[in-house]
């Protein structure tokens, strides 16, 4: 099979009249003072800079580090995150999910695209698209070693969550091996966006 | 609805392919298409349930080859149109003068104040739960076994066909939520008790065309499901 159509890039001429639309569209709502390009940017710049899954490594790092507070992620990541100042939109319920040594987990939304905005940023685009959304419920196990390169043992299950509320789920992934001793400051980098959507595994330690 | 969106298990949908790195926008408009989502909620063109039911209208063979960003835009026009915020007609002028004159700026922003960039601000990191906590008493506790019923509405729904009339366990309750069957349909809120429900691959799938060893969790609301063996007495 060739890939999926889903992927193929755009014509231009179909991508000039995106362009154009959505221009028109703005130029509509700026004009009845529903929107400004000043709100475009800020909105950009929060998701570039500010918001992204920098932030769930931290969440992730500290309950590496800190049980007590592991526990209360588990118990209520919405309340646990808000500690650290982290939560909003499109989290505002949050589950985390504990990856163990006879257990991986992986979300999908397979009626759109619900993702954990707060603490992994905007969702990378394969995500989003068609091939992603109808697998992941059926054949994780081909899609993660097939697509992801990671291969989950056998005797270990497999649990798919499909996003289809208002929650978000997310992984807690398993700390990486020889970091005993490590700060939170340093696990932090080794915590990546698809170790928190169950699609990868952390960065070994050096 | 019964759509093309709703991609649950579906086959042939191709490889997932993953690039190394991409940023967070692909083009510069997918900013501007992304700032609609919050704004154009503000000002009353939708809730979230509303949002995702103008996606799930767009014609299917555009649907699957047309991009999460186009989605948007196509949800955001559905809703300001359908609602008076937008003339379709101006918005098909616009464009066509755009495509004619690419480089055009884009009219002179009315918000003084800068009340629009203060909303995007504080609505990032406040959210709008769909949390609702009530009074009602929920149906089902974790651990219950249940169905979820094989119903299929017209209009905005969360029932997956893949999870139709099939028989999980209860394993989270969540309390109640905004019921997606009303709020995405213009019915209102009408808060519904919300529980993750479990399913073995073979259960969705059949023992044979299963993968081993795994399970796939599905929010439910609880008009969506049955007690298990109610729904075996039923059929």
């Amino acid at each position: 099979m060739s890939a999926s159509h889903s992927t193929a890039p755009v014509a231009s001429d179909h991508q000039a009249e995106v362009v154009a639309r959505v221009k028109a569209i703005e130029s509509i709502m700026i004009e009845k003072g529903l929107m400004t390009t000043e709100a475009v940017d800020r909105l950009a710049e929060i998701y570039e800079n500010e918001v992204g899954p920098q932030l769930g490594a931290k969440v992730v790092a500290r309950a590496w580090t800190d049980p007590v507070f592991k526990a209360r992620l588990l118990e209520n990541a919405s309340t646990a995150c808000a500690e650290m100042g982290i939560g909003g939109l499109q989290g505002e319920d949050m589950v985390a999910v504990e990856d163990t040594d006879d257990l991986h987990h992986v979300i999908v939304c397979t009626l759109c695209s619900c993702y954990p905005w707060p603490v992994l940023g905007l969702p990378p685009n394969w995500y989003k698209q068609p091939a992603y959304r109808s697998r992941m419920v059926r054949e994780p196990r081909k899609v993660l070693r097939e697509e992801f390169g990671y291969a989950v043992a056998d005797d270990v299950e497999v649990r798919v969550w499909d996003s289809s509320s208002e929650l978000r789920y997310w992984v807690l992934p398993q700390r990486p091996e020889g970091t005993d001793g490590w700060s939170a400051e340093q696990l932090e980098a080794l915590v990546t966006r698809d170790s928190m959507i169950g699609v990868g595994a952390p960065k070994a330690a050096q | 609805m019964n759509g093309l969106h709703d991609l649950g298990g579906k086959d042939g949908l191709g490889a997932v392919a993953p690039p190394p790195e991409e940023p967070v926008w692909k083009a510069e408009w997918e900013k501007h298409a992304h700032a609609m989502f919050p704004l154009a909620f503000r000002a009353g063109f939708f809730g979230v349930d509303s949002f995702r039911y103008g996606m799930e209208q767009i014609e299917p063979v555009e649907y699957l080859t047309s991009t999460y960003y186009e989605h948007w835009v196509h949800s955001v026009t559905h809703h300001g149109v359908r609602l008076g915020h937008l003339d379709p007609e101006e918005i098909e002028k616009r464009t066509q003068y755009y495509l004619e004159n690419p480089d055009a700026p884009l009219p002179e922003g009315q918000d003084p104040d800068g009340e629009l960039v203060a909303f995007i601000e504080a609505v990032i990191p406040a959210g709008a739960t769909a949390a609702r906590p009530g009074e009602k008493a929920p149906a089902f506790a974790v651990g219950d076994r249940v169905t979820v019923v094989n119903e299929v509405p017209k209009g905005h729904t969360r029932r997956a066909g893949y999870v139709r009339g099939r028989t999980g366990t209860v394993i989270m309750a969540h309390g109640e939520m905004i019921y997606p069957d009303t709020a995405g349909n213009d019915l209102g809120e009408a808060p519904e008790h919300v529980y993750t429900v479990q399913f073995t691959n073979a259960e969705l799938w059949g023992e044979e065309s299963a993968e081993p060893n795994g399970t796939v969790t599905f929010d439910v609301w609880e008009p969506y499901i049955v007690p298990a063996t109610a729904q075996e007495t039923a059929a």
